[in-house]
């Protein structure tokens, strides 16, 4: 069915790759996400705006956790008071109450998971970019994959390959007339649904909140310019409550960040769960 | 006297209407984590782990609702 590379790559390619580069402003639609080759002749097309825009928020999160783990002293000062508070809330409500007592093998990757997400998802919100980087499906597909391959591994890790299919598509005390049911459903639900809801949940919140932040603002822009008194007024209306929904946007960025990252470590310590 | 025409997507009625049951979903699980709070707190991390697992089932119906919306032309 050819609709289901809209699964992988929702709407983009027809989009982005179909006119070259005619990507009309208006009205806000799919065509405002697509990205720009940085430099057409020197570098490679795939090097695009957006990508530049990964590295620094990479860039930014790794700078920020080293710089706060770096000179720390037994009596913390300011800096160290302040990332202490934000790894301690990261370490207690992600990792210790979901993971247990072996939360420190997995404690690395979720904060950076967690770091690298909001940082991306601020980025619709910031001067220099106003543009969320997770509403391009791509990034947020390779993230999900990462977590795939986590808790896939800690489960084989642990039971041995055969020993976690069977642990993970047979509950216990099933009876053995409805395995053929069951074996299948919890297949689909553990192995395939798990990493596309993943990846789609961050994709779609921050495309569709992308998009209204595009309406209100470019449709009050258009309004004022359109030189009827009243829709000059709805125009300045719709600007200033476009900061209403960039607050929106901020907390539903760092919402997304906060449940990937809770979902992620969920599911390590499904995989890692012993059988009651 | 013309037919009435109407025109629009069909697919985002579908998607609106399929947004009913998982809304619904994910308000019953976390109200009864707030209730269950409310009256044992100490059951609070047990219940949430428990709350992320099923809200993570129940959106997928909403999400596999969201992603069809588009991909079925």
């Amino acid at each position: 069915m050819p609709g289901l590379v809209g699964l992988l790559i929702p709407l983009e390619w027809a989009v982005c790759l179909g006119d070259g580069a005619e990507h009309a402003a208006f009205p806000p639609g799919v065509s405002s996400f697509c990205s720009r080759a940085l430099l057409p002749g020197v570098l490679p097309t795939w090097v695009n705006n957006h990508l530049i825009q990964a590295i620094i928020g990479a860039a930014v999160v790794i700078a920020f956790w080293l710089w706060m783990a770096h000179a720390q002293k037994v009596v913390p000062g300011r800096k160290q008071f302040v990332g202490e508070y934000l790894y301690n809330v990261l370490r207690n409500t992600i990792a210790r109450d979901i993971l247990g007592h072996d939360y420190r093998k997995f404690l690395p990757y979720l904060v950076a998971l967690f770091s690298f997400i909001l940082v991306n998802n601020l980025f619709g919100e910031f001067v220099l970019f106003m543009f969320p980087t997770f509403s391009k499906i791509g990034y947020a597909y390779a993230l999900a994959l990462m977590s795939f391959i986590l808790y896939n591994a800690a489960g084989i890790a642990k039971s041995g390959f055969f020993g976690y299919l069977k642990k993970s598509t047979l509950p216990a005390g099933v009876p053995k007339a409805l395995w053929v049911l069951i074996i299948p459903l919890e297949f689909l639900s553990n192995f395939i649904v798990r990493p596309i809801t993943l990846a789609l949940r961050l994709f779609a919140n921050l495309f569709a909140g992308h998009l209204v932040v595009l309406v209100f603002v470019v449709g009050g822009t258009l309004l004022l310019e359109s030189g009827q008194v009243f829709l000059i007024a709805a125009g300045g209306v719709s600007l200033i409550f476009s900061f209403a929904i960039f607050a929106l946007e901020i907390f539903v960025g760092v919402l997304q960040a906060y449940i990937f990252t809770v979902l992620t470590a969920q599911y390590v310590s499904s995989a890692l769960a012993e059988e009651h | 006297m013309l037919p009435l025409e109407i025109v629009g997507s069909m697919n985002m009625l579908g998607y609106g209407l399929a947004t009913l049951g998982p809304g619904l979903g994910v308000a019953w699980i976390f109200s009864s984590v707030i209730n269950g709070t409310a009256r044992q707190p100490e059951a609070r991390g047990a219940m949430m782990g428990t709350a992320w697992i099923g809200f993570a089932v129940v959106e997928a119906l909403a999400i596999i609702g969201i992603a069809l919306a588009f991909v079925i032309q």
